[in-house]
């Protein structure tokens, strides 16, 4: 693009070549209105993510508390963290949780994208799309609230629900499984909808001429599903899953409201973890070594995602 | 079509409909629930708040929760704080998704690639990662405990710049060439040819922009340190804390009315919140 610049040596009046590559008025007009219009996004990106970054790696290397100079910590901090229950079981519960949020997530997802696939009339499939993605729009926070009041012990609306079948009141909040079981069915309730909606787009871009070849065959139910549906939809399965274990293991709103991290430590997960250590104990270093901690993990199953995928995503 | 398959499982199948709608039925029930209890029970009085079993209808309905909640909040301030960052982040990003978009789309520069895979690569970081040093950054601004440090950092979007590249993509290249001839600019260009065809796009960008920012709850947490700068699900989770299980229709109250905004989206503008949805997993 800019040969000129890179030779100098190059007499001005080279060849026709040369001078047409120099770039005219509407080059440098287009040059000029690019940088314009990158200007607001790549300043506010740089800022706001990529020096954050950079400064989250650099400060897990340091004792910080805001009040004292910093003070260089090499990888004490990563030691400690290494070293701290909390911090370890906040990695656990946080894995456990994406395991059984993500499992009950795609499960449901799938398992209502294609019933909703059937025959039926359209304005009811529309009426059932709606209702199921209806909680996305809601705040994660304010629904916690509401989820508190219903899995209550003693007066929730979910044990008496469950006390028609016969089932004695579960102790949701306060025991260690029912704590951690709730935080799961609140999170899967709110957000089995994204992957539903990436499941029903998916199946829409199944050309109607495979399941007719499929009947025609004698496939049908189930065994259609799982010979000639599944593998067409494996690219979507892939996208759901990965998008699905990124966000849960960033679960915080419904933790931090529903539990607290408790009973204990049993559902305390590694961004309460960050939140806490950094903004409640002001120990900003050892809350940046967990964070990146957290991003090599979310970048470890990601990748070790898309391995695995090689063998079994199948590309149209 | 159907002469291969065997008699049997077809009339297993003639049951297949119903048996999908009560199905579908129930899970629509299970999902919708929680939200009608929230409404029923916001409009019992708070002595009758914990009833069994649960009146969706309930037996002595009034407003006593509402008069409740604006008495122990300032629902006002909430909303207006909720309703200012939320406005000024939507619109702040369709300007700067939209223009960063079309130039990665439609203009030539140097570094465009280099550029735009860096844009990518910031989808993947996490907010919580990096949520230390973006509060230093704000702290250092003066920032902190202000609306203006939740506003913004969230003006660049990553996503959004990605969503409206591919908008400007689809749009045919012949527009402009014509109206090149013609002797436009490259910014007439922009401003009155392909510009106005982008309004779906950035429909798409502002409603995203809304729903998760409306309900954003981990950014005000840590930045908003004085209540009147808390926005709406702040100001619930700590009305919650300060109540306990005493009164839950108003605490139920405040719920519905910070719904209500984001209700009204979702009916009005469902479609272009679902193709955002999609997308927003497709292209991630």
């Amino acid at each position: 693009m800019t040969d000129t610049r890179i030779s100098p040596a190059r007499p001005r009046t080279a060849s026709p070549a040369a001078r047409a590559v120099r770039p005219g008025p509407r080059e440098r007009g287009t040059r000029l209105l690019a940088a314009v219009f990158l200007a607001p996004t790549v300043v506010g990106i740089v800022v706001f993510t990529v020096v954050p970054i950079v400064g989250s790696v650099v400060l897990s290397l340091f004792h910080w508390n805001v009040i004292d100079p910093p003070g260089f910590a090499g990888a004490a901090n990563y030691r400690e963290a290494f070293g701290d229950s909390t911090v370890l079981v906040s990695f656990r519960n946080t894995l456990v949780f994406m395991v059984f949020a993500v499992a009950a997530q795609l499960l449901i997802a799938l398992a209502l994208a294609l019933t909703l696939n059937g025959r039926m009339p359209a304005w009811l499939r529309s009426v059932f799309r709606s209702a199921f993605f209806f909680p996305l729009v809601l705040s994660a926070a304010s629904i916690s609230v509401v989820m508190k009041y219903l899995f209550n012990q003693d007066f929730g609306v979910v044990n008496w629900l469950i006390g028609l079948f016969g089932i004695a009141p579960v102790p949701w909040l306060t025991s260690e499984h029912g704590a951690m079981a709730t935080v799961v069915i609140v999170y899967v309730w709110q957000q089995f909808g994204f992957s539903f909606l990436l499941f029903v787009g998916g199946l829409n871009n199944i050309p109607k001429e495979i399941h007719e070849a499929a009947a025609l065959d004698g496939a049908t139910g189930p065994r259609k599903h799982l010979a000639i549906t599944l593998p067409l939809l494996s690219p979507t399965l892939l996208v759901a899953s990965v998008v699905g274990i990124i966000n849960a293991l960033q679960v915080f709103e419904q933790p931090y409201v529903l539990t607290d991290g408790g009973p204990g430590d049993s559902t305390r997960t590694v961004v309460m973890v960050i939140y806490e250590k950094a903004f409640e104990q002001l120990r900003f270093g050892e809350a940046s070594a967990v964070g990146v901690l957290l991003f090599v993990l979310i970048m470890a199953v990601t990748a070790l995602q898309f391995r695995l995928s090689r063998r079994f995503v199948h590309y149209q | 079509m159907t002469q291969a398959t065997p008699t049997l499982s077809r009339a297993r199948y003639a049951l297949g409909p119903w048996a999908r709608t009560a199905g579908l039925t129930v899970c629509a029930l299970l999902t919708l629930g929680p939200v009608a209890w929230t409404v029923s029970t916001s409009l019992r009085t708070p002595a009758e708040s914990f009833d069994l079993p649960p009146q969706i209808v309930p037996t002595h309905p009034g407003t006593a929760a509402y008069h409740g909640v604006f008495e122990q909040i300032d629902v006002w301030l909430l909303a207006l704080n909720s309703t200012l960052v939320t406005a000024l982040i939507a619109a702040g990003q369709m300007v700067t998704a939209g223009l960063a978009g079309y130039a990665f789309a439609r203009l030539d520069f140097r570094f465009k690639k280099p550029l735009f895979a860096l844009v990518l690569a910031t989808m993947m970081v996490p907010l919580q990662v990096t949520i230390v040093p973006v509060f230093l950054v704000l702290k250092s601004m003066g920032l902190t405990d202000t609306l203006l440090g939740l506003i913004v950092p969230a003006f660049p979007t990553a996503f959004g710049t990605f969503l409206m590249r591919q908008y400007f993509l689809g749009m045919p290249k012949d527009l402009g060439e014509a109206a090149m001839l013609d002797g436009a600019g490259p910014w007439r260009i922009f401003r009155s040819v392909y510009a106005p065809l982008a309004r779906p796009g950035l429909a798409i960008v502002g409603v995203l922009a809304f729903n998760y920012h409306w309900n954003e709850f981990f950014r005000p947490l840590i930045l908003e340190t004085s209540g009147r700068n808390y926005t709406l699900p702040l100001g619930l989770v700590s009305l919650q804390g300060n109540l306990g299980t005493g009164s839950v229709s108003v605490v139920l109250a405040g719920v519905v009315l910070s719904m209500l905004p984001a209700v009204a989206v979702f009916v009005v503008g469902q479609r272009p919140l679902r193709e955002g949805i999609t997308s927003a997993g497709v292209n991630r």
